[in-house]
């Protein structure tokens, strides 16, 4: 573990700051500091410092852009405009590499050619998930799960990977293995399981869910 | 990482587990010209190899009748990555086990090629040869251990704008 995870973690243990990371996820996209003080009903300046605070720590990532289209002399200052920084954070206490045995386990099994086995344990995981979660609808059990679900024409999408790292190395089988887990969840809370369907993207998770039945 | 005088080519090959005709194929083979279109129609996609007035290279079988081989050229290893994990293709490969033997060797190689001439089958199945010897190196990897192209290694100072250049001469 590295000196800038514990910074990071630290610098969201201010609840106004958490707030505003959280403000700025959420938007999926970039937030000016006018329109994260207006969502969070503070002021300016403050807002400006957290999120700066928080670009600092690595966890927001800044573009400075001219909004309104204002080009030349008299244009100003261009805008500071804040979206989540793309490197993830882990912070274990004490010390713990699930991530490193995750990627080993998988080398493993593309090795045997266990893709099948994968996928039954990971569809048996899901529905103990769903069925255990409470959660009233599946986009609520998606936003519990970290998905960051959103609407999508007729499908519901999800902006967040939750296993992006190993989803990189390991494209056919975490994607396998998440699509699986994720028709679990759906049987869990006694919904189809086949609303859930493979339909990749360069971004967020390959993953969509039909917003509708499909029988 | 893209380099107009170099592109990659990818090879691989794919022993079946029944001939391509027989029922238990038909998940892969109905989808092959849908994947192949996906594939020309896919940023950084180049070329692929077709047999002589057929729209796939089933039938060709270099080395030996249940061996398939897919051979195309990209622009990089990114437009390669995407059209592999980050399209339909990903639904297909994930099916793949039913349709192909797994291998305890590799079956995919790539490497870079001076643009202007596309190297022949023979000489990509001495590419793969290459990685199964040496694993990946930069004439012979693969996607996951992927090498930048020639040109991202550092040129002649004659080329470079004068005193713009960061590292040492050599």
């Amino acid at each position: 573990m590295d000196d800038s995870s514990i910074d990071a973690a630290g610098a969201l243990a201010d609840p106004l700051r958490r707030r505003l990371y959280e403000y700025v996820a959420d938007s999926g996209g970039e937030v000016s500091r006018g329109e994260a003080a207006e969502a969070l009903g503070i002021r300016r300046t403050l807002a400006a410092h957290h999120l700066d605070r928080l670009e600092e720590a690595g966890l927001l990532e800044v573009e400075r852009r001219r909004v309104n289209g204002r080009e030349g002399p008299g244009a100003g200052r261009p805008a500071k405009l804040y979206r989540r920084a793309g490197h993830q954070l882990s912070l274990h206490l004490p010390p713990r590499e699930y991530e490193l045995a995750a990627h080993v386990l998988a080398e493993a099994v593309e090795r045997h050619g266990a893709e099948e086995a994968v996928h039954a344990a990971a569809r048996e995981e899901g529905r103990r998930l769903g069925a255990g979660s409470g959660a009233g609808s599946v986009e609520e059990l998606l936003r519990e799960r970290g998905y960051e679900p959103e609407e999508a024409g007729d499908d519901v999408r999800m902006r967040n990977c939750p296993f992006h790292t190993l989803a990189r190395a390991f494209p056919p089988l975490a994607c396998g293995l998440n699509l699986e887990l994720l028709r679990g969840m759906l049987e869990g809370l006694g919904e189809d399981g086949d609303r859930a369907r493979m339909a990749p993207r360069t971004e967020g998770c390959c993953v969509a869910v039909s917003k509708n039945k499909i029988r | 990482m893209s380099d107009p005088r170099h592109h990659l080519a990818q090879f691989n090959v794919g022993r079946l587990t029944a001939p391509l005709d027989d029922p238990s194929m038909e998940g892969f083979s109905s989808q092959i010209d849908a994947v192949n279109q996906l594939a020309e129609h896919a940023p950084g996609f180049v070329w692929r190899l077709v047999e002589e007035g057929k729209e796939d290279a089933t039938g060709l079988r270099p080395f030996g009748d249940s061996y398939l081989v897919n051979y195309s050229v990209w622009e990089d290893v990114e437009s390669l990555w995407n059209f592999t994990y980050r399209t339909d293709h990903l639904a297909l490969l994930r099916g793949r086990r039913q349709w192909f033997e797994r291998m305890d060797t590799a079956h995919l190689v790539l490497w870079w090629f001076p643009s202007d001439n596309i190297p022949s089958v023979e000489e990509a199945g001495r590419r793969l040869d290459l990685l199964r010897e040496h694993g990946p190196t930069p004439e012979a990897f693969t996607l996951r251990t992927p090498f930048p192209p020639p040109s991202d290694l550092p040129r002649p100072t004659s080329v470079q704008p004068s005193g713009a250049s960061t590292s040492p001469n050599p």
